[in-house]
């Protein structure tokens, strides 16, 4: 105790200095508003869309989410996007922070707002209208307005002329987002697998819940999908197509008997960025494929 | 295990006392490097000696400097020691109420209400209506909630006509430990992704989350337990014989049970709210200065505040800068320095340890 009370003491006076210091952080915090140069951009779909705008130059940082291009994960990491600290993102002498939303912890952005430091949040969604968006917030907040608007339309385009393509089609898909010990982990609503696969002119044989759950072998059975979608994984141990088609109860799924397994890149998959116009030909592609 | 040995039995080794009191001169000066370094060390390149020379000559710091050193690693350091205080000195009254050598806060079901709280805000959080009133603290308070509901429960089992039975605390928390888990389960299993990444991160404990407000909060509530606790060393010596010889010797051991429950419930029910799960500190950090310096709680329990802020500053020193930017969970470190030590402790001391 007697090393603690003086800790208590010194924490007392402390408070009476934070609100002197409040008061300085507060007369500060309208810095000079010159053109960010040191940006940290947290979250994958959020990094492509600055390196797709030409903008990667004014990078200084990533989150470990942002690994695409393969340029990003040259870029120091400062932590996993849910997860940030404050000192970290302060140790790359940042000017702004572009995040994506829902990343965090909330107190890590408590701290860096009261350095002024302007944190730009950008809005996720699993349609084309939310990966418009998801530009323009970033196109505004690089300054770069016309570059973004470009680049939307340019998207945009993508997007649609690859829907238009792939058409409607009348194949059910179970997207396995890992299969841990034998169990399935599939995507429900509400997911980017379930967007990316409606932009596909797909259905998601699984529906009834939200995100990603584990869903047992019955439920498997009886979603029935004609394709099973999983990521790609390069890892060693990872779960293989053969894996997938292996597990009796999607074996025993028409996918199963048709040995109907797609795997795609996570990121070009799900990130719902620049390239989900090429995520959507792929995945049509594939499913066409699968069902001939 | 549940007899009282000569590793509990107090005043007989006289001779360990001035050796207890070296042991707190120690641990006092190596709380003030520890200190230190948790102000001068972190990703930040912004230096403490600068800052303070810059103070001392009447210059402002820079904001940035201003907001690392005073909003950032202050507040850190602060909750570094405290929780690390309480998680501590918690391990050694529990073990010293339940003569059981492997109770830690665990026990008294507060690791398991505090997760079970935390599970809820993370999953449930969204649909409340207050949650966006509550913000940032939603987590900490349910957290709090879950720790607190979890012993008064157990409390409320074990205590019959105004006595606790540690015996039915120990097994009911069993039991209370492995319900509560399975309330948690079913609401992972409600969580999305990202919720189970939340829930996962925080039970490996953080103190990158410490901001004045939270330790505004945590210090009165921790100080008052850790200063409670210090007075209830003769109790618990006495008890060390057994309950029955305790009462005998006048030692009232309700009022021993009571206050040390809610001191350890009060202590860590903060500590793990704001700082998520941390694990090890409070089996390691009083075993070890039972090994070096005995059994007597008189010392025990402050000497196991004092090195379970030692080990958790360390540990947040580490955790900072060892992938920075990045930042490892503290829990992590806490359990890789901590395990093989203590298993080193052990196997040196073989024969010491026949609790």
């Amino acid at each position: 105790m007697t090393k603690l009370s003086p800790l208590s003491k010194l924490q007392v006076s402390m408070g009476g200095a934070l609100l002197a210091l409040f008061t300085i952080v507060l007369a500060r915090g309208a810095m000079a508003d010159s053109v960010p140069s040191r940006i940290v951009s947290v979250g994958g779909s959020v990094t492509e869309i600055v390196f797709a705008l030409g903008q990667e130059h004014r990078l200084v940082a990533r989150d470990t989410t942002s690994n695409f291009p393969a340029e990003a994960r040259k870029l120091p990491d400062v932590g996993y996007v849910r997860r940030l600290s404050p000192e970290g993102l302060l140790s790359v002498a940042p000017d702004m922070i572009l995040a994506e939303e829902g990343a965090g912890p909330p107190e890590t952005f408590d701290v860096l707002a009261d350095t002024g430091l302007p944190i730009v949040t950008v809005p996720m969604g699993f349609d084309l209208p939310s990966v418009q968006n998801k530009i323009r917030a970033v196109a505004k907040a690089l300054d770069a307005v016309d570059a973004g608007e470009d680049l939307a339309a340019q998207v945009t385009t993508d997007v649609e002329e690859a829907s238009q393509l792939a058409g409607l089609r009348d194949q059910k898909v179970l997207f396995v987002l890992s299969m841990q010990g034998g169990r399935i982990m599939a995507a429900g609503g509400n997911t980017a697998a379930q967007g990316v696969l409606t932009l596909s002119g797909a259905q998601n044989a699984i529906a009834g819940f939200d995100g990603y759950k584990l869903v047992s072998d019955e439920a498997v059975l009886t979603a029935a999908p004609d394709v099973i979608l999983m990521m790609q994984s390069h890892r060693p141990g990872a779960v293989t197509a053969a894996d997938v088609l292996a597990h009796p109860s999607i074996a025993a799924t028409p996918a199963g008997r048709a040995q109907a397994v797609l795997q795609m890149d996570g990121m070009l998959l799900l990130g719902f960025s620049v390239r989900t116009g090429q995520a959507v030909s792929e995945l049509a592609a594939g499913l066409a494929a699968a069902g001939s | 295990m549940v007899a009282a040995t000569t590793d509990y039995a107090p005043h007989q080794n006289g001779g360990r006392t001035s050796g207890a009191q070296k042991v707190t001169a120690a641990l006092c000066v190596l709380l003030l490097g520890v200190s230190i370094a948790g102000l001068a060390v972190g990703a930040a390149d912004t230096s403490l000696w600068s800052g303070l020379f810059a103070v001392m000559q009447g210059e402002d710091l820079s904001l940035r400097d201003e907001i690392v050193l005073l909003h950032i690693r202050l507040p850190r350091l602060l909750t570094g020691l405290l929780v690390g205080a309480a998680l501590a000195s918690s391990g050694a009254l529990l073990q010293g109420l339940f003569r059981n050598p492997l109770a830690d806060p665990g026990i008294i079901g507060v690791s398991a209400g505090a997760s079970f709280g935390a599970v809820c805000a993370i999953v449930l959080g969204g649909a409340l209506p207050f949650a966006n009133f509550l913000g940032a603290a939603l987590l900490p308070i349910f957290a709090f909630a879950g720790a607190w509901g979890a012993t008064l429960l157990l409390y409320g089992i074990a205590t019959r006509r105004g006595r606790t039975s540690v015996a039915t605390m120990l097994l009911a928390g069993i039991a209370l430990s492995a319900l509560t888990m399975a309330f948690t389960g079913v609401l992972i299993y409600m969580a999305d992704d990202a919720q189970m990444r939340d829930f996962t991160f925080w039970n490996m404990g953080a103190l990158s989350g410490a901001n004045w407000n939270k330790l505004l909060i945590v210090a009165p509530v921790v100080l008052l337990a850790l200063g409670t606790a210090q007075f209830l060393a003769n109790g618990l010596n006495a008890m060390a014989l057994g309950e029955d010889a305790a009462r005998h010797m006048g030692v009232s051991v309700q009022v021993i049970k009571r206050l040390a429950i809610l001191c350890v419930a009060a202590a860590t029910g903060v500590s793990v709210a704001i700082s998520g799960g941390i694990g090890f500190v409070g089996i390691v950090v009083p075993h070890v200065l039972r090994l070096v310096s005995g059994p007597d709680h008189k010392h025990l329990v402050l000497n196991s505040a004092l090195l379970g802020a030692c080990m958790l500053v360390s540990a947040d020193v580490v955790a900072r800068v060892i992938i920075a930017p990045a930042e490892l969970p503290i829990g992590i470190i806490t359990a890789i320095f901590g395990g093989p030590f203590f298993l080193w402790i052990l196997l040196r001391q073989r024969g010491v340890v026949d609790l």
